[in-house]
Parts: C-alpha cells; sequence; structure tokens
C-alpha cells in the first residue's frame, strides 16, 4: 500500500509497509488483499498442518512407551499452557483453556514469523483489534452468564456517579489490549526495517539476527504471554465468586 | 511574516516528524516504571527464591499494563509518521 498513504515521508527502501497485492471491489467499496491476509493463511495452514501431524501422532501413540519427537513437544506445551490457565482461573479453567490456547499458539506463530521472512500479520491493527474485540465479548457475556444483572449494576458502584468512568474503563480493555500487541511488534518490524535498510546488503547476513532474536522471539513471546495472561484476568475478574 | 521556500505542506512534515519525537519522549516514564517492577521483582526473589515463578509471571503483567501509556505515545509518532490526518487539512 505504499504510496496509498498521504503523509509518508521516510525513504521508500525502507521496507516495512503493508503491501496491497490484489485489488478488488466489493458494494462500490474499494479493497485490497494484503500482505497480512498472506501472511495469516500461512500461520493458519502452518497451524492445520501441525495439529492434523499431531492428532495423527496422539492416537495412534503407544501408551506404554517413551514419548518423543513431536508428541513430546506437544504434549509438553499443552501441559504448561493447562497450568498456566489453571493457576489463574482455578475451577473455571476447563471452560477457557482450548480458547486460551488457541489463541496462544495463534499470536505466537504470528510474531515469530518474522523470522521467517514474513511481515508479522500482528503488525497490524486490523488483526489485533478483532482479537482485542473478542475478549472484550468474551468478558462481558460471561459476566452477564455469571452474574446475571448484578454485572450490570456493578457498573454503578461505588456511587452511580462513577457510570461514565466505569463504561470507560470496560471500554478501554479491548484498546489497550490490541494497541499493545499491536505497537510492540509494530515497533520491531519497523526496528527491522530500518536496520535492513541501514545495512549495506553483504551485511544483512548476519548481524540482524541479534535484534531478530529480542525483537521476534522475546518481544514476541513476552506479548503473547501477557495477551493470554490479560485475557484471563479480565475474564476472571468478573466470573470469580465474590 | 512570510517565510520564503517553505511550503506549507513542507512545514506540516517538518513539524510532524518533530512531534513524533517529542512523542516517543512517553517511553521514559514505562521505562523507569517497568525498572521499579523488575528491581522489586529481583529483591523479592532474593528473599523468597521459591516463589521465582509466581513472582515473574506478576512481573510480567504489571510491566505490560505499565507499558501501555508508552504504546499510546508511540501510536501517536506512528500515525504523525506514516497516516498523517493534518497533510489533508491544507
Amino acid at each position: 500500500m505504499t504510496g496509498y498513504l498521504s503523509g509518508m515521508i521516510l525513504a521508500k527502501d525502507v521496507d516495512f509497509y503493508i503491501k496491497g497485492l490484489f485489488k478488488y471491489k466489493l458494494f462500490g467499496q474499494e479493497l485490497w488483499i494484503t500482505t497480512t491476509h498472506v501472511g495469516l493463511l500461512i500461520v493458519t495452514l502452518v497451524l492445520v498442518i501441525l495439529m492434523i501431524v499431531g492428532h495423527h501422532k496422539i492416537v495412534n501413540a503407544d501408551p506404554t512407551a517413551r514419548p518423543g519427537g513431536l508428541q513430546n513437544i506437544l504434549e509438553m506445551a499443552v501441559s504448561a499452557i493447562d497450568n498456566m490457565v489453571s493457576g489463574i482461573m482455578g475451577k473455571n479453567s476447563k471452560r477457557f483453556r482450548n480458547w486460551i490456547c488457541t489463541v496462544f499458539m495463534f499470536i505466537l506463530v504470528c510474531n515469530i514469523s518474522g523470522l521467517f521472512g514474513l511481515r508479522p500479520p500482528t503488525a497490524d491493527y486490523g488483526v489485533t483489534l478483532p482479537l482485542g474485540i473478542i475478549t472484550f465479548l468474551l468478558i462481558q457475556i460471561n459476566g452477564l452468564r455469571a452474574r446475571k444483572i448484578q454485572h450490570v449494576t456493578n457498573l454503578f458502584k461505588p456511587n452511580p456517579i462513577l457510570f461514565p468512568i466505569n463504561i470507560i474503563g470496560e471500554v478501554a480493555v479491548p484498546l489497550s489490549l490490541s494497541l499493545r500487541l499491536f505497537g510492540n511488534i509494530m515497533s520491531g518490524t519497523i526496528l527491522m526495517g530500518l536496520i535492513y535498510g541501514l545495512l549495506p546488503t553483504a551485511l544483512t547476513v548476519g548481524i540482524p539476527a541479534v535484534i531478530h532474536v529480542y525483537c521476534d522471539i522475546f518481544s514476541g513471546a513476552i506479548q503473547t504471554y501477557v495477551f493470554c495472561m490479560l485475557t484471563m484476568v479480565y475474564i476472571n475478574d468478573k466470573i470469580a465468586d465474590d | 511574516m512570510e517565510v520564503v521556500g517553505i511550503t506549507g505542506r513542507a512545514l506540516i512534515l517538518a513539524c510532524s516528524a518533530i512531534g513524533a519525537g517529542l512523542a516517543m519522549i512517553a517511553g521514559l516514564g514505562p521505562g523507569i516504571g517497568q525498572g521499579i517492577a523488575a528491581g522489586h521483582a529481583a529483591a523479592a526473589v532474593g528473599r523468597n527464591p521459591g516463589a521465582k515463578s509466581d513472582i515473574t509471571s506478576t512481573m510480567l503483567l504489571g510491566q505490560a499494563v505499565a507499558e501501555t501509556t508508552g504504546l499510546y505515545g508511540f501510536a501517536v509518532a506512528i500515525i504523525l509518521l506514516f497516516a498523517n490526518p493534518l497533510i489533508g487539512k491544507l
């Protein structure tokens, strides 16, 4: 989408923009298939293939033999996420661990896809805002189911004057969740783009690896963890017995 | 007073770049806050090494929330640089 945005003042050879690949019209509206869509498609395909292979392995596993390879990795990952969810949500963890695990894998693979030459799909606000809105809907629906009318009357506590502030507090949750993920991954992407634009081509082989480790792996893993953690904390806040 | 040789568009772009730089001063606060959180977490681990994993996850959560204001500044800087709304007002 280079040239599409009006206020672009950086050099053109710095490459971290979302690029439009294919233009189409829908209901008179001009829409684009961008690199984000391609990245999302690749991430989803990788996850689906990994899960099909993993399912096959687990179903056909010999329970008496020692687990090895992919089965071992998957079991470790699943039990780690189970522990993480039950550590925060306690007895409600069974209802939410599938969703948390799905989101965790999706965001993690999206974030580290920068290592493999993709533009990370989470560096597009159009990907992180829906994730934040899903979390918002989960919080509100589960709060309504758990506390019925008290979920709404809690907005007027401790004092009805605070109602607007409580509403802002509720609406700020998806905004801050999505902006946090987007901002961290976007800043990593920009940093990588600037460094690749800065170095001569001969030097781009080994030197950016250090920054890749920080911006893609470390920051990506931390932000994935934080997103899932905050989702669980916010949901648990609304459904816990008090 | 008319400044010779500077178009309105160039002036807006220059001021937007300065504004983006100023917006990133917002990174100061989260840096200090995260440092304080990490320091206290290190002290807590020193007092009670058995609770290291709990302390680490609490610290990460707190740091992520503290980072939000810095990210608002970052969002302002990104908008000023790449999706400047002021250019359209010329």
